[in-house]
């Protein structure tokens, strides 16, 4: 045996190991409550199609998805406008205090959220955020700010200034050069800041599960652990939920892992 | 306001289960440092020479760790399922351990003390070793090929090559994926969630499930803001002693 045939061996057990437990779920989904505890052939022998339209009816499915989803938009929507208009304030303003507040956001970066939540809930209790979309939006896009502003800001040091004197004898003001200038420049760097907080949104779970009780307001990743509290033992519609959970941020990743690797591999090499 | 001044740190110093939880943590941490990030760096440097279907395995090894932990949690519960059902195995791995012939081995994993804490870290370096893979690939494809030519000219082995011209140049690249690793795997509570019925909590408890059993269970807030706060400090100062180390090791 060659090299290079035990090397593919390796890599391909360590890739079946990968795919095999979400191949093992997505079968489980087209089950029966009786043919699952039985049944382990590969592909079942019989196919049933209904555990998605339960799960997306009885089991509130359809509320969380779409929770999810507003979510997902709202949050990364807020990161993008916020983060790069504080990065582009950071990078080509002069005000009091610029980098005492700079250097805030990357402290803020420091601490772990398990370290700060405490504080968190009881200061949306304070505010009567608590069980509220806005309060949840607010703090997942506080979540994600300090990473995607050091990134922008970075980016931001690094443009040329003569594109910006260029539209300012055009007659853009500041608002303007941010809007015309740096946020198109800055494509590829929001295209990463996009993808990594898409992601840690849709998996998000602490926070849903502190600050939103009612039912009507959870995500999926909430949603999914209130199913299973309920209806521990009906498998093939939990694993249809987790199917319909996955696959979206599967596909996701599918149509975006070149952006995803460079984005992960500029981070580590930069360190 | 009523202030105890330091009593709920006084309590927290001497308070078991807040310790064993860091124990626990540690734990799961020490074998996504070796077990996860050994497995990584071999993948990683397995991908790294002229193979076939290299992008598929770096499409496929980043797989898991784009799952919510949620989802990775419900899924390997069911997996490990322990129970029985007219005769048969109903969670997987016990069903092919029962008929591929080892019968003794069939175990409830996640319900007996000795073995869940271990079984739940397993299932964080599967869901973890994709980021390690993807940034240390993404280190050794910067390193100069021509050092690597050198080498072979001197007649370096390829371990020889390895310990001298690979490990030195990689070690930023390293000693991020170490940093971040522990910094995850300290957090990961999700996973237990999921996992671990009620009964075992004590065996497999973490630091931040014990702050919010604080929080939402016994309503302290503010001794759950010791431990948050004590919790916050010691994942600072470790992150700060590795990139101190590496500092260190990269004047060497």
């Amino acid at each position: 045996m060659t090299q290079s045939t035990l090397t593919h061996i390796f890599l391909m057990g360590v890739a079946l190991t990968c795919l095999f437990p979400i191949f093992w779920m997505i079968r489980c989904a087209f089950m029966t409550n009786e043919t699952v505890f039985v049944d382990k052939a590969l592909i079942p022998h019989h196919l049933n199609f209904g555990n998605f339209a339960v799960a997306w009816t009885k089991g509130n499915f359809a509320v969380y998805f779409l929770n999810s989803v507003v979510y997902t938009v709202c949050v990364v929507g807020g990161i993008v406008l916020v983060s790069s208009l504080a990065a582009f304030s950071f990078s080509r303003l002069k005000f009091p205090g610029k980098n005492i507040i700079f250097y805030m956001f990357v402290a803020a970066m420091m601490i772990p959220l398990p370290g700060s939540f405490v504080a968190l809930f009881v200061m949306m209790n304070k505010l009567h955020l608590i069980n509220t979309r806005f309060g949840y939006i607010l703090c997942m896009i506080n979540v994600g700010l300090s990473m995607s502003i050091l990134l922008l800001k970075t980016f931001f040091d690094k443009m040329s200034r003569d594109l910006e004197d260029a539209a300012r004898i055009d007659g853009c003001g500041k608002i303007g050069i941010w809007w015309n200038v740096a946020l198109p420049l800055a494509r590829p760097a929001i295209a990463v800041i996009v993808i990594f907080n898409s992601l840690n949104v849709w998996n998000e779970y602490i926070l849903a599960t502190l600050l939103l009780g009612d039912s009507q307001l959870m995500p999926l990743q909430r949603g999914l652990m209130v199913f299973q509290g309920a209806n521990s033992t009906d498998y093939p519609v939990l694993m249809a939920g987790l199917t319909m959970a996955a696959i979206p941020i599967v596909v996701i990743y599918l149509f975006m892992q070149k952006h995803i690797v460079k984005g992960l591999s500029s981070g580590a090499v930069v360190g | 306001m009523h202030l105890i001044g330091l009593r709920n740190y006084q309590e927290l110093m001497s308070d078991n289960l807040w310790w064993d939880s860091m124990g626990h943590a540690g734990y799961i941490t020490l074998i996504a440092l070796t077990f996860q990030n050994a497995l990584a760096f071999a993948l990683a440097l397995a991908c790294d020479r002229e193979i076939r279907m290299k992008r598929f395995y770096r499409v496929v090894f980043f797989i898991p760790p784009v799952l919510s932990e949620v989802v990775v949690g419900l899924i390997w519960n069911w997996i490990l399922n322990p129970e029985m059902q007219n005769g048969q195995h109903i969670g997987l791995l016990n069903h092919l351990l029962y008929t591929s012939g080892f019968p003794q081995m069939v175990h409830n994993w996640l319900g007996d003390p000795k073995t869940a804490l271990t079984a739940i870290a397993i299932v964080n370096s599967w869901k973890g070793f994709g980021w390690g893979f993807i940034m240390l690939l993404a280190g050794l494809q910067t390193i100069d090929k021509q050092l690597y030519e050198a080498a072979r000219v001197d007649g370096a082995s390829a371990w020889k090559t390895f310990t001298n011209v690979t490990i030195p140049m990689m070690l930023p690249v390293i000693l991020v994926v170490v940093i971040l690793t522990i910094l995850g795997c300290m957090q990961v509570f999700v996973l237990i969630l999921t996992m671990v019925s009620e009964g075992l909590v004590n065996h497999t408890d973490v630091p931040v499930l014990r702050i919010l059993s604080a929080m939402t269970g016994t309503n302290r807030f503010g001794y759950a803001c010791a431990e948050a706060v004590n919790f916050g400090i010691i994942l600072v100062c470790v992150s700060f002693i590795t990139k101190k180390l590496s500092d260190k090791a990269k004047q060497v």
